[in-house]
């Protein structure tokens, strides 16, 4: 009943091929732009904004890059905290040495420093598949950071070796990164790059490349004997993956931590991501907001709710009931639906459509 | 992207709403301190009795004089297990309740709040570890190093190993965990091995090689070091004293800081590990009229977290406990020179710069020969205070000497010079000041 498309004609090609084509959901969507956009600034308070959202949007982000690998082009990396890392320490190293140019033009510009990376640590992606591929990015993983720490020239041979946001400015003196910048401010910032780095993305996918990705994905060799290049194809979704991964990082460290250590791009990251991507849906977009949704803000919820409710359970208790209540609920989603929550969603639309009255 | 592109926005402002309606729990007349502990995780062996000591203490004042100056102080523990990111979460998840000060207990999350605190006027207490140069008071009004920092503490064991037969010519060997928190003296023992005339060798330890340190341990034995100096935390601090013991290093040579020597780390070491020293700066054991009073008010009470009573007074407890004396101390002077029962976080600041933990004071908390005198002040953020050295007898620690003072002569322009380094690309802190 909600989803009848009942009644909306397409007179072209071009209206029929939308990413929104149904009424119902270009409302949906401009309903959740106006929540993001203007109730939460709103009525959101610092908290919910700094720790919930912001970390959830740059979360979001890094998946989707990782998704791009794995859920599109179907090259297991588990270099992905690595990547981010990469993002973080050039967009510091840029923004150190050209302190005037506007913070957002440089955790753009950090991308492709990830991007230029994550070609080279692609490159055996050639030859080996699979696992095997899983482990050369572990390789990568390792190296990286071993790189965050050794090379002190990354981190401007700071004494505790961690990089530190400097105060930017931008837009008429409207403080945009650092200890100082409103949460709000920096809110709107990571939201529109990642909405708009979500609607490239989409675009990338629906067109010649991501084809070729997909391709690739769905079996190799018959792509390459219908011309798909697995050079181009293989290493290009290594460059863009890396590129939102390095973005992603670059925003965590600028508009949500404010200083990094090494610890902050460590594997347990790589795996976070990997378990966001799996959760969320390989191979969905809207998958990777709602993996990231579940693993980020779901503890955050039930680390909340005893307060909340006024129990008095001591703070290490909690932790364990979280760990305890992630774990099954993640055992629980994988067996309900083993293709995310992405899938779910995608289930709960077709019962909607049908709905009170379905057919069998 | 397909409909319902922000599912998880949704979900979030629903979440956000539970949040914003959550009502703050506590009435007018209480002062609220969080803390950060960490009882889960790879470190929870040195947390959990941290974070016992720290809220024993604060409920002992309640119980016993009924709060500070009549009002009473709200301890709320929120876990980060020494991850960085979850203790950001918990600064912004405690900050809007009314918290007086912040004691991170890790250097990798005091580096991160120490520039919000001037931005939210909340004073960061890191109590012997996190940045060295926040002991320049000048360039760092809101953050705290009491009783001494990281550069003064090994200024005091080289102090220490000079005074036992001369430094000059030696080779010290620095082992240490191979994060923030390790690397942060290197430049001070870098420096001071210039000054000084003796060498060093540098033994990192990788948190994952924390429990498998034979490597770093052969290497020992290659450079043949004089002294091995420790900068070591949770696992690594048993592994490394049992590989020393293995290569029969003298563990009399082997000189731990201050979170490299607690009970917890020793007992699994045992008599392996009898002879080997570390620096402390709070009294170890029951015996001080103050620790007596927690175990009658609060742990004889069940009002205490530890697992059992004979943990009272461990090295880590008695740490803890000595944050919160500190913390208390500096209520009690912000509650003087304001006249208000009720103090804010920036009062607070105001109080740390102020008190004055002398003799006398001590022996009026009941912790008399607990630590060394320590006093607050604008310019000076670690207090002045000294170290002693304590040694593993196989079934505890005794300490075998007297305070060490920090070589300030030497060590503060180094701080100094670190704090210019710190604030050169800040320019909106260039004109902040404590006083």
């Amino acid at each position: 009943m909600f989803y009848r498309e009942v009644g909306q004609f397409k007179t072209n090609y071009t209206a029929d091929s939308q990413v929104f084509p149904i009424l119902q959901d270009k409302l949906g969507i401009i309903a959740m732009l106006v929540i993001a956009y203007l109730i939460i600034p709103l009525a959101g308070n610092d908290f919910f904004i700094t720790t919930v959202m912001i970390p959830f949007l740059v979360f979001t982000l890094a998946t989707i890059g990782l998704n791009i690998l794995v859920g599109y082009t179907g090259q297991l990396s588990l270099g992905t905290g690595a990547f981010m890392g990469v993002g973080a320490y050039s967009c510091y190293k840029l923004t150190t040495i050209f302190p005037d140019v506007n913070i957002i033009i440089m955790v753009l510009l950090s991308g492709f420093f990830a991007a230029a990376i994550g070609i080279l640590f692609g490159l055996p992606s050639l030859r080996i598949k699979g696992f095997y591929l899983a482990v050369t990015t572990l390789a990568a993983q390792f190296f990286l950071e071993w790189a965050f720490i050794r090379i002190p020239w990354l981190y401007n041979y700071n004494a505790s070796g961690a990089i530190e946001v400097p105060q930017r400015d931008g837009f008429g003196g409207v403080v945009l990164a650092g200890a100082a910048a409103e949460p709000v401010t920096r809110y709107l910032v990571v939201l529109s790059i990642v909405l708009a780095m979500t609607w490239v993305a989409s675009n990338i996918i629906r067109g010649r490349i991501g084809r070729s990705w997909m391709m690739i994905r769905d079996m190799d060799i018959a792509a390459e004997l219908m011309g798909v290049r697995p050079l181009y194809a293989k290493l290009s979704a290594f460059a863009v993956s890396s590129f939102y991964c390095g973005v992603a990082g670059a925003m965590g460290v600028f508009f949500w931590l404010g200083a990094a250590e090494v610890e902050s791009f460590d594997i347990n990251h790589s795996f976070l991501f990997l378990f966001m991507a799996i959760i969320g849906g390989l191979g969905s977009l809207i998958g990777c907001y709602m993996g990231a949704a579940f693993i980020w803000i779901l503890p955050i919820i039930i680390r909340a709710l005893p307060g909340a409710l006024g129990l008095d359970i001591n703070a290490a208790t909690v932790e364990h009931i979280n760990f305890m209540m992630i774990g099954g609920m993640i055992i629980f989603f994988l067996i309900v639906e083993p293709h995310g929550l992405a899938r779910l969603w995608q289930i709960a639309k077709e019962k909607l459509r049908t709905w009170p009255f379905p057919y069998s | 992207m397909k409909k319902l592109l922000m599912t998880g926005v949704a979900f979030a402002t629903l979440a956000g709403t539970t949040f914003t309606a959550a009502p703050v729990a506590h009435a007018e007349d209480t002062m609220f301190v969080p803390s950060l502990s960490y009882r889960t995780g790879p470190f929870a062996s040195g947390g959990t009795p941290l974070a016992n000591g720290f809220a024993d203490y604060f409920n002992m004042l309640n119980a016993r004089d009924g709060g500070i100056g009549g009002v009473k102080i709200v301890v709320e523990e929120c876990e980060t297990g020494y991850n960085a990111q979850k203790g950001v979460e918990c600064y912004e998840s405690t900050k809007g309740k009314g918290a007086l000060v912040y004691n991170p207990y890790s250097t990798g999350i005091t580096l991160q709040l120490i520039p919000k605190a001037p931005v939210d006027k909340i004073p960061v207490l890191s109590m012997g570890y996190g940045l060295s140069a926040a002991a320049i008071g000048e360039k760092f009004p809101w953050t705290f190093t009491y009783p001494t920092s990281y550069w003064s503490q090994l200024s005091s064991i080289l102090k220490y190993i000079d005074a036992e037969g001369g430094i000059k010519g030696k080779k010290i060997g620095f082992i240490y965990l191979d994060v923030g928190y390790g690397k942060e003296p290197i430049p001070l023992l870098e420096q001071l091995a210039k000054d000084q005339g003796f060498e060093i060798a540098l033994f990192p330890v990788g948190v994952k090689e924390m429990q498998n340190q034979g490597s770093q341990w052969l290497n020992v034995r290659k450079e043949r070091p004089d002294y091995m100096v420790m900068w070591g935390w949770g696992a690594m601090n048993a592994t490394a004293v049992k590989e020393a013991a293995k290569i029969k290093y003298p563990l009399d040579k082997f000189i731990g800081n201050w979170w490299s020597g607690a009970h917890a780390d020793l007992r699994s070491v045992g008599e392996d590990g009898k002879g080997y020293k570390s620096a402390n700066f709070s009294g170890i054991g029951t015996s001080f009229p103050a620790l007596q009073d927690v175990i009658k008010h609060v742990v004889d009470k069940g009002g205490s977290q530890v697992a059992s009573k004979d943990l009272v007074g461990d090295v880590l407890y008695n740490r803890g406990l000595f944050n919160s004396v500190l913390i208390a101390e500096g209520i009690r002077a912000a509650q003087a020179k304001t006249g208000k029962k009720v103090i804010t976080a920036s009062d607070l600041r105001d109080g740390f710069e102020a008190f004055d933990l002398n003799e006398a004071r001590l022996k009026e908390l009941g912790l008399e020969g607990f630590t060394a005198p320590i006093k607050g002040s604008c310019k000076d953020h670690e207090g002045a205070g000294s170290v002693f050295i304590q040694q593993w007898n196989g079934k505890d620690w005794e300490k075998i000497s007297d305070p060490i003072a920090p070589d300030t002569a030497v060590v503060r322009p180094l701080l100094e010079a670190a704090a210019d380094q710190y604030l050169s690309d800040k320019p909106e802190w260039q004109t902040q000041t404590c006083g």
